[in-house]
């Protein structure tokens, strides 16, 4: 099997939501609530139990129209975010049940009939994707449509997205569709276009990477993202300092106890 | 006619808020002044200072009351398991021996019903059997766990029988297992979930993931030594011992954090986090410190009197400092701020080409 990818375009995102609804109406997600948040049209604010593909909605400042006598007018940049599926995911190396697996895809998957919902993956996911639904008690996030991709099919918000925004496919093709975007960006002035895929990281890459103009942080998406697991030599050095304290200690404490004998 | 409109009053100030603004209106041709707001406004815009309207990049972690209590009752139990083994290789006080041990014994079932009650689905708490990866902190600490609850059962049945019905070959092969088992597991058991919470994308947990085990060993130390001298141990030496130990560590531990600059522990110094991770940090060292400091030089009774208090202090001391560490947690992960600064060596333009490198060798 072919490792597959998502390559989602900013600068071709239309902000039309048609792969949200069709991301619920394929995996039968339910609503998230349908609350106004003020934040330009993006009343989801962020992936999460309920939502595998987000909208975002960059508002920019406006500015005049070009005609001189046209009203100022806001514009938007859009960009669908979904679940990275990291090549060193945290969630899938922090799941004690063995329920996060690594699909033949090369996606990242949680066995819904496995996963107990224990919540440690919420905590291990340095993009802020998986999260337990608390209705249900398990973690969901983006299942990269797995069982679409079984039978060949493309994942539903891809299929769905009208303006190939969201493209799929094999991701070393994809690799080079984006440089070979970013390029005609560049070309046509767009000089600010770039790629997201931090492979430079202990993440190691990802294989839902995304075109988009300026900085990064603006989308919410970070500059240095880190597996968990980078801690692990740390955190096991200092466990083992503190048990041969303890051992030591303890067992001084009570040699040199002369009285309780 | 109840619900109609009531009529304007004149007011005062009202009135001169109305002359002001025709006033500016007439000075200026526009009006400058701030009016009415909608509710949540003023919105922050999406930039790279803001990310993304200010949303938290990262999830908060879902557990609820549950968690920090079996860190204390985890930690509280693992040490005494640990004092249960050591006293009775050591030959102490039978009776401390056997106090220690239905400590152990008691938070090792403890812990289990808190952790299975704040899963999701806790009929599934077996499937974290299903496998055993040492690269989750999590299933390292289900397996540790399940062997020294074992171990803790197993030494206070033991000890238990041999009470009763004297020491026989079975018994003492059973306690000596118990004992074997209740330090190898109890010692990882201490500490681990330092381990557990270090390792996460949190960051004001895994800034400190190379201090936290050591730091919720000592916590769980202190109430280890503080739950058994409240059941009537004040004279045991080894105890005050190891209670003036973890009291200076807790107290190393708090000037660390206070001393320390780094904008991921604002959590530990500011806000209702700030001052719960004081209260438990003063109660877990200075006042023990201090208290059994006195008590070293005090009288018979009233050394027993100081170190009774010095025994609350450190047990109220340790379950707040596991809250202060969870609710600290909360706050970090809901601080957009953290996760979006931390740049990678390379500039930015520098990361986009280095990311199209793989490409072009390809």
């Amino acid at each position: 099997m072919s490792v597959t990818a998502f390559l989602t375009d900013s600068t071709l995102c239309i902000g039309c939501k048609a792969c949200e609804v069709a991301c619920k109406e394929w995996n039968g997600v339910s609503e998230d609530g349908l609350d106004w948040s003020g934040y330009s049209y993006d009343n989801t604010g962020a992936v999460g139990a309920s939502t595998w593909r987000h909208v975002k909605f960059v508002e920019e400042t406006p500015v005049p129209g070009l005609g001189g006598n046209v009203g100022e007018q806001a514009s938007w940049v859009f960009s669908s975010d979904v679940c990275k599926h990291c090549e060193v995911a945290g969630c899938l190396e922090s799941c004690p049940t063995g329920s996060l697996v690594r699909t033949e895809f090369g996606g990242v998957y949680v066995q819904p009939d496995v996963c107990n919902g224990c919540g440690y993956c919420v905590t291990s996911c340095p993009f802020g994707v998986i999260d337990r639904n608390q209705s249900d008690g398990r973690a969901f996030k983006c299942t990269f449509c797995y069982d679409r991709q079984k039978v060949g099919l493309p994942p539903a918000c891809a299929k769905a997205c009208p303006t190939e925004s969201i493209k799929f496919g094999e991701i070393n093709h994809l690799r080079e569709v984006a440089a070979e975007r970013v390029e005609e960006l560049h070309r046509r002035g767009m000089t600010d276009a770039a790629i997201y895929d931090p492979v430079n990281t202990s993440v190691g890459g990802i294989h839902a990477f995304f075109i988009i103009r300026g900085d990064e942080r603006t989308y919410n998406l970070p500059p240095a993202p880190e597996v968990p697991t980078v801690y692990l030599k740390k955190a096991w050095t200092s466990s083992a300092i503190a048990a041969g304290l303890l051992l030591g200690g303890t067992l001084l404490a009570f040699l040199m106890d002369g009285d309780a004998r | 006619m109840s619900d109609a409109v009531p009529a304007p009053q004149y007011e005062p100030e009202r009135e001169r808020r109305l002359d002001e603004i025709r006033h500016e209106a007439e000075r200026l041709g526009k009006l400058q002044v701030v009016s009415r707001r909608p509710a949540g406004a003023p919105f922050p815009q999406a930039s790279p200072e803001n990310g993304y309207y200010q949303i938290p990049l990262l999830k908060q972690p879902p557990w609820k009351w549950e968690i920090p209590l079996y860190f204390f009752v985890g930690g509280a139990a693992a040490a005494s398991g640990i004092i249960g083994a050591i006293a009775d290789y050591t030959g102490a006080d039978r009776e401390l021996v056997r106090h220690a041990r239905w400590v152990a014994a008691a938070g090792s079932v403890i812990s289990p019903v808190l952790l299975i009650s704040d899963l999701g689905r806790p009929e599934r708490f077996l499937a974290m059997l299903r496998v055993f990866k040492p690269q989750s902190p999590m299933s390292v600490g289900v397996w540790t766990l399940l062997g020294f609850s074992g171990g803790a059962a197993a030494a206070a049945f033991a000890g238990f029988l041999q009470d009763r019905y004297g020491a026989s070959l079975p018994v003492r092969v059973l306690e000596n297992a118990g004992n074997a088992a209740s330090l190898a597991f109890g010692l990882p058991f201490s500490n681990y979930t330092g381990v557990l919470i270090g390792v996460s994308a949190i960051p004001v947990w895994n800034h400190n993931a190379g201090e936290l085990p050591i730091h919720f060993g000592a916590s769980g130390l202190g109430a280890s030594v503080g739950i058994l001298e409240l059941m009537g141990h004040r004279k045991s030496r080894a105890l005050q011992a190891l209670g003036l130990g973890a009291a200076i560590f807790e107290t190393l531990e708090g000037i660390r954090l206070e001393t320390r600059s780094d904008e991921a522990l604002e959590p530990l110094k500011h806000g209702t986090s700030g001052w719960i991770t004081r209260t438990g940090g003063v109660l877990s060292g200075p006042i023990p410190l201090l208290l059994r400091t006195a008590s070293i030089f005090a009288g018979r009774k009233r050394s027993a009197t100081l170190r009774r208090w010095a025994s609350w202090s450190a047990v109220a001391g340790s379950l707040i400092t596991r809250i202060a560490w969870m609710h600290a947690g909360n706050v970090s992960a809901k601080d957009w701020r953290l996760p979006l600064q931390s740049r990678p060596q390379p500039q930015p333009e520098e990361a986009i080409q280095s990311s199209m490198e793989p490409l072009q060798n390809r």
